[in-house]
C-alpha cells in the first residue's frame, strides 16, 4: 500500500494532535490537515476536572502543546469550524463555516458529548463538564455561599466533587450507585471512596436515580430523586456519562453504533479511521467490539492508526487503562473492573492507604487497581496482559 | 537530543517506562517518573518522541537539537 498523499483529522484534541504527531515520527511527509470545532489550541481534559477547576492551574497550563511545538508539525490547524457532513466514499467533510476539505485519508477523532437531563438547556445554574469553556463557565458560577449537587456517581462526577469540596465549596454527590464508582470498582475500592468523600465533607446521597431538576425563575433550585426527594442546590453539574459525536456522520456512510464501528485495524469505511473517545473497534484478543473513554486509549489508538494509514496493517489490541485523583487518593486502573469479581489484595493495606488489588473472573485476572501504587500497578500489568491475550484465535 | 521532565505533571502511568525502559523509571512510592538517561542514544530517539507524544500527563519535554 502506498502512502495517501494528504490526511484529514476531524477533532483536534488527544487523539487528533497524536495522529499527526505518530504520522511525522513515521516518517510521513505529505499534507496534513487538522479540523477543530473549538476555537482553542489543542487542549488536555484530564486537568480540567482537577487543576483547572481547583484553580491550581491557569487555563493556559492544560494546553497539550506550545504553538511553537505544533508550528514544527506542519501541519494546517483549522479551529473555531466544526465538521458538519462526512461523505464517506468521496473523503469530503464539510464544516459549519462551509469550508469542503478531501483527502486520500480522514480520521474521525471528535470525542463525546455529555448526556443532559431533560430541562437543562437554558436553565441557569447548570453545567456539563467536558470542554475548557465548560470548566470556566463552572469554575465563575462557584461562587461564595453557594450549593452544589453533582449529578452522576462515576469517575468524573467523584472527581468534580472532590475537587468543588477541596475548594470549600459545599457539595453533595447523587448517583444510583450504593458508592461512587460501586458497579465498577466492587466494594472494597468504592467503600473506600465513599469513606474518603464523606470524611472530607462530600454530603454522599447515593442509591437514588436523579429524575430531573426543579427550576425558580429561570434558574435551578434543586436535583429531583426517584426517592421523591429534592436535593436543594445553587449549582448543578450533570456529569452521568456522555454519547460519541457521531450526529454530523449520519448518512455518510459510515456506521454509527454507540461509536464510529471499525475493524480490528480501526478503518470504518476505506481511509477512513478513527481514534480515541469516538472509536468502536474490534480488539482482536478480546473479539469484542470495544469502545474506551481514557486518556491513554485517545493517543495509543492515535499511533496505531497512524500507523495503518501508512500501511503497517497491525490490530489495535491494548490494556486499557485509567487514572483518577480524588482528594489525596492517586487511583490507577489497568484492564477491566467489575463490581462481582473476585478481589483480592495483593500489595500493601487498604487500611494504610496504599494497595494494589486483583480482579478475577473464572480464575482470570482482568484488571489491576492500584491506590496510591502507581508503579506497583503497573508492574502488575502483565498478569492481565496474558489473560486478554488468552482469547485470541 | 535532550529530554526533560516535570516532576508537578507526571500522573504516574508510566506508559513512558514501558516504552523506553533505559530512559525512565517511576519512583517506587508516588510513582512519579525518574529520568535515567538526559541524552539518549540516537537508537532510541524514535521510542522516546513517542513516549513524549502519548504520555497522558504531558511530563516529557525533549528538545532536537540540543
Ligand atoms: C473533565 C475530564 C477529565 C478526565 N480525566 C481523565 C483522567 O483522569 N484519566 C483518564 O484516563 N481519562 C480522563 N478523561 C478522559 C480523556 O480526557 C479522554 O479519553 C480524551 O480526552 C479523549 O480524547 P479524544 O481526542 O478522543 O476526544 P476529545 O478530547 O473529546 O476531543 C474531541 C475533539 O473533537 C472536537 N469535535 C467534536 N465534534 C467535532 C466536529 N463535528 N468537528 C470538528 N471537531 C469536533 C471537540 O471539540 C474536541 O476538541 C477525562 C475527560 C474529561 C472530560
Ligand atoms: S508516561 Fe508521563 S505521566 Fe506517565 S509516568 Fe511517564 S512521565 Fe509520568
Amino acid at each position: 500500500m502506498t502512502a495517501p498523499s494528504d490526511v484529514l483529522v476531524v477533532g483536534a484534541s488527544a487523539a487528533g494532535l497524536a495522529t499527526v504527531e505518530a504520522l511525522r515520527r513515521k516518517g510521513y511527509a505529505g499534507r496534513v490537515t487538522v479540523l477543530g470545532a473549538e476555537a482553542h489550541l489543542p487542549y488536555d481534559r484530564p486537568p480540567l476536572s482537577k487543576q483547572v477547576l481547583g484553580g491550581s492551574w491557569l487555563p493556559g497550563q492544560a494546553q497539550l502543546r506550545t504553538p511553537a511545538t505544533l508550528s514544527a508539525l506542519d501541519t494546517e490547524f483549522i479551529l473555531g469550524d466544526p465538521a458538519v457532513r462526512l461523505d464517506a466514499g468521496a473523503r469530503t467533510v464539510h464544516t459549519a463555516a462551509g469550508r469542503t476539505l478531501t483527502a486520500d485519508a480522514v480520521v474521525l477523532a471528535t470525542g463525546l458529548r455529555p448526556r443532559t437531563l431533560p430541562g437543562q438547556d437554558g436553565l441557569a445554574g447548570v453545567h456539563v463538564l467536558r470542554t475548557l469553556d465548560d470548566t470556566l463557565a463552572l469554575r465563575t458560577d462557584l461562587a461564595p455561599g453557594r450549593r452544589v449537587v453533582v449529578v452522576g456517581d462515576g469517575v468524573l462526577g467523584a472527581e468534580i466533587a472532590a475537587t468543588v469540596c477541596a475548594a470549600g465549596v459545599p457539595v453533595a454527590l447523587a448517583g444510583p450507585q450504593p458508592a461512587p464508582l460501586a458497579y465498577q470498582f466492587g466494594p472494597l475500592a468504592a467503600g473506600l471512596l465513599a469513606e474518603l468523600h464523606a470524611a472530607r465533607g462530600v454530603e454522599l446521597r447515593l442509591g437514588s436515580a436523579v429524575t430531573g431538576l426543579a427550576a425558580d425563575h429561570g434558574r435551578v433550585a434543586g436535583v429531583r430523586l426517584a426517592s421523591g426527594e429534592v436535593l436543594a442546590a445553587d449549582v448543578v453539574v450533570v456529569a452521568f456519562g456522555a454519547a460519541p459525536a457521531t450526529e454530523w456522520l449520519a448518512g455518510s456512510g459510515v456506521v454509527c453504533d454507540n461509536g464510529v464501528v471499525c475493524d480490528s485495524r480501526c478503518r470504518a469505511a476505506d481511509g477512513i479511521y478513527a481514534a480515541g473517545d469516538v472509536a468502536r473497534w474490534h480488539h482482536e484478543g478480546l473479539d469484542a467490539l470495544l469502545r474506551l473513554e481514557n486518556r491513554t486509549n485517545a493517543t495509543e489508538q492515535a499511533v496505531a492508526v497512524a500507523g495503518n494509514i501508512l500501511g503497517e496493517d497491525r490490530p489495535y489490541m491494548p490494556v486499557p487503562y485509567f487514572w483518577t485523583h480524588q482528594f489525596d487518593a492517586r487511583i490507577h486502573v489497568h484492564g477491566t473492573l467489575s463490581a462481582d469479581a473476585e478481589v483480592s489484595v495483593v500489595e500493601g493495606d487498604p487500611g494504610e492507604g496504599r494497595f494494589v488489588a486483583q480482579y478475577r473472573r473464572d480464575g482470570k485476572v482482568t484488571g489491576v487497581l492500584g491506590w496510591n501504587m502507581p508503579k506497583q500497578a503497573r508492574l502488575r500489568r502483565q498478569d492481565i496482559a496474558g489473560a486478554v491475550l488468552a482469547g485470541r484465535t | 537530543m535532550k529530554v526533560t521532565v516535570d516532576e508537578a505533571k507526571c500522573c504516574g502511568a508510566g506508559t513512558c517506562v514501558m516504552l523506553a525502559p533505559d530512559v525512565f523509571d517511576q519512583r517506587d512510592d508516588d510513582g512519579i517518573v525518574i529520568l535515567l538517561d538526559e541524552h539518549p542514544g540516537e537508537a532510541l530517539h524514535g521510542v522516546v518522541r513517542e513516549a513524549a507524544s502519548v504520555c497522558p500527563g504531558v511530563a516529557i519535554s525533549v528538545s532536537e537539537d540540543a
